[in-house]
């Protein structure tokens, strides 16, 4: 007979300052995949176009901003084809933005499914990492296949092929950036929901303040500061650097920003874990 | 001695009334106030008791208080109370879905609850797609799904539309479907609230017997039912829950009589009741006596005494078909109902209108103990009820006259109400 003082769960008013139950998220893959997959097969039910949705949104944007800004308020994109750049930077911006926005609401969303039974929270925010990780792979078949027509067509284009390496840092950063503001925000929601309302225009303002339509090297020296102080401002231009061969690359900057997304991350841990146990009470 | 899986010490939950807004945050920035100078939270010290009737002085209300009890492994514990007496943030609190306030809770093994059936089902994915999902999230591996998938299918019997979005799906197959899931959980500890209640009898009878398999097989059941028969069909142990505290614990007959008890004890004195008019209704019952054969109100019968029953109805326009009603329950389980024109083409005459009086009765014998004539009513027949009165009268049978030799009477034969038959010798060979 096992010890009787050998409980496998111990239920109390609040967590112990912070556990990360790794061994517990591992147990529920299963169910991460699940809603990964739901999230695929539930979006475009009932849509004829289906999937092909994932390239009209990207290429909308994409042709919006070109026109609006390289052809009507001329700002320059360095001799890069603008189409290239602006979907460039669109296709890393959204992967960024959907994860936020996404995530941001999590408590809120799934309060129905949080009330009635319990699985750890946090698989709810990996699986829409996983599930706009997909998306951007799909986004970046675009992308890679415009690059390659430009890389044959015009001579503009010399990237720096050495620092390839890098592009999955750089999606990680990404995703990092997007988990930790998201489930930051979606534990600050539950109680007071003033937050909901600035992340609509909250991320909307924040790419205004990324050099997605317009190149770092245009930013006037006093404003550049405000530029590069965004952590995703990097990761774009690090982006742009290998692929286009345009833009700033820095480890400095680079650097900033992964510290800023790991510490970015343990402050959403902490108040998601310091939330998920109360959060149905005030949602 | 079977070990306990689950033990609650000094559980607490405290909730808080209205809305949230920004007299919230006063109060949360008060309590971070005391918290940085290291004192006790100040809003735990005020709350008043869960009562939902009365209008309390404090914002903050106890839903739980002072919870104290263990579970042994293999027990299956019933847990009964009025609506708002706690059961269900219980059950929140023991499957993780929120926090208590003060207090704790050790659990041993696995545990699964069923606070809800299709958890998580979406609308848009196949019923197959809305296994695996909803099997996900109650905590089973994809591996274990699958081989249980057969098995489910046929638990469900919606074979035939498991490749349909179960948007399209009746509310009946959405259920079968979402107990299936539920029913194939292999967890060590089982927490189930009022699930039941849906479905069909046929399915209600399965789920039933599925659970009892569950309770056999030495795994520990918490269950929460309003339906009193099911408790004592289901569970060995009972707690009762009143306003947010533990008021008895024992055995599962035992926690339904003391929880019926208290519920008619507001009843169980009147002999008489007379309703308020309803000018709306086209037929209404105005007031129901409960008597014995002298016509003088009583609630003690005697097993072999008809228990009579008078109700003064009034019809307000003219109807047809009208159709009055009594229904008797012990124990919180129908034991039978009865109807006054229900039986023969002829009795459905019309009728008059205005203020019929009737006479009826239950009729003798009558086993000893507690019955409650749970409703009266007044309908048209196969078409609707037009008014239902609950929980009217709760009398006592007392086992005074008859003869202890003849067991045919005794509640220890089961069963509640006596069919005294003729048995007639049809045919006799002597032995040579």
């Amino acid at each position: 007979m096992a010890n009787e003082n050998d409980w496998d769960l111990i239920i109390e008013p609040k967590n112990k300052w912070y556990q990360l139950d790794i061994a517990a998220l591992w147990k529920y893959k299963d169910l991460l995949m699940l809603l990964v997959r739901r999230d695929f097969v539930a979006v475009y039910k009932q849509t004829i176009l289906g999937p092909v949705w994932f390239f009209i949104q990207p290429i909308i944007t994409t042709i919006t901003f070109t026109i609006i800004f390289s052809n009507i308020a001329n700002i320059s994109t360095n001799d890069v084809p603008p189409l290239l750049f602006y979907l460039s930077g669109i296709t890393l911006w959204t992967y960024f933005a959907d994860c936020l926005n996404k995530t941001s609401n999590t408590f809120v969303a799934n309060a129905a499914v949080f009330g009635k039974v319990y699985f750890p929270r946090l698989i709810v925010p990996l699986s829409v990492l996983v599930s706009n990780l997909i998306k951007l792979a799909i986004q970046l078949c675009l992308f890679i296949a415009c690059w390659i027509y430009y890389l044959l067509e015009s001579n503009t284009l010399s990237p720096n092929y050495s620092y390839l390496v890098l592009f999955p840092f750089l999606i990680l950063i990404m995703a990092g950036l997007g988990l930790g503001f998201g489930i930051l925000i979606s534990s600050l929601t539950t109680k007071y929901r003033d937050f909901t309302f600035l992340v609509g225009f909250g991320v909307q303002l924040l790419m205004y303040a990324s050099p997605i339509v317009y190149p770092l090297s245009i930013v006037p020296d006093k404003y550049k500061w405000i530029v590069l102080a965004n952590p995703v401002s990097s990761v774009i231009e690090t982006f742009k650097y290998i692929f286009l061969g345009e833009g700033l690359f820095n480890w400095f900057y680079l650097g900033y920003s992964f510290v800023f997304m790991v510490v970015i991350i343990i402050i959403g841990m902490l108040s998601f874990s310091r939330v998920e146990k109360s959060f149905m009470d005030t949602v | 001695m079977s070990q306990t899986v689950i033990k609650v010490e000094n559980l607490g939950k405290q909730y808080h009334l209205g809305q949230v807004g920004t007299g919230t945050m006063m109060h949360d920035v008060n309590r971070w106030w005391f918290k940085i100078r290291g004192k006790e939270d100040p809003y735990l010290k005020i709350g008043d008791v869960n009562d939902r009737a009365t209008k309390g002085d404090s914002e903050y209300v106890w839903s739980l208080r002072d919870i104290n009890f263990e579970v042994k492994q293999g027990e299956v514990l019933g847990i009964i109370g009025k609506n708002g007496a706690g059961k269900s943030t219980l059950l929140k609190i023991l499957s993780r879905v929120t926090n208590p306030t003060v207090g704790n809770v050790k659990i041993k093994g696995r545990v699964a609850s069923l606070l809800e059936v299709g958890t998580g089902f979406h609308p848009e994915l196949t019923g197959r797609e809305n296994i695996f999902l909803n099997g996900a999230i109650l905590g089973m591996s994809k591996q274990e799904i699958r081989s249980k998938f057969d098995e489910m299918l046929d638990f469900s019997g919606v074979e035939r539309y498991i490749d349909t979005p179960v948007k399209r799906y009746s509310s009946g197959m959405y259920v079968r479907l979402a107990f299936a899931v539920a029913a194939h959980l292999e967890p060590e500890i089982l927490i189930v609230d009022e699930v039941l209640a849906v479905g069909d009898a046929e399915f209600q009878k399965k789920c039933l017997g599925k659970m009892k398999d569950v309770s056999g097989q030495g795994r520990t059941v918490l269950f929460v039912s309003h339906q009193l028969g099911m408790i004592n069909y289901l569970c060995t142990r009972g707690i009762v829950l009143s306003k947010g505290s533990i008021v008895f614990e024992g055995g599962a007959r035992e926690s339904t009589e003391t929880y019926l008890k208290s519920v008619y004890e507001q009843h169980n004195t009147k002999t008489n009741i007379a309703f308020s008019a309803n000018e709306s209704l086209p037929v209404q019952i105005l007031s129901c006596r409960i008597m014995n054969k002298q016509n003088q109100e009583t609630l003690n019968f005697d097993v072999f005494e008809n228990v009579y029953l008078e109700m003064e109805y009034i019809v307000r326009q003219k109807v047809n078909s009208i159709n009055l009603s009594w229904v008797i329950e012990k124990n919180g389980e129908f034991i039978t109902c009865s109807f006054d024109t229900d039986n023969s083409p002829e009795l459905l005459e019309e009728r008059k209108p205005g203020i019929y009086k009737v006479k009826t009765f239950i009729p003798a014998p009558i086993k000893g103990g507690r019955y409650n004539i749970s409703s009266v009513g007044v309908g048209i027949a196969n078409v609707e009820s037009l008014s239902v009165e609950r929980s009217l009268f709760t009398f006592d049978v007392e086992e005074s006259s008859y003869d202890p030799t003849y067991k045919s009477y005794s509640i220890n034969r089961g069963g509640y109400m006596v069919s005294n038959v003729k048995w007639e010798i049809t045919d006799f060979k002597e032995l040579k």
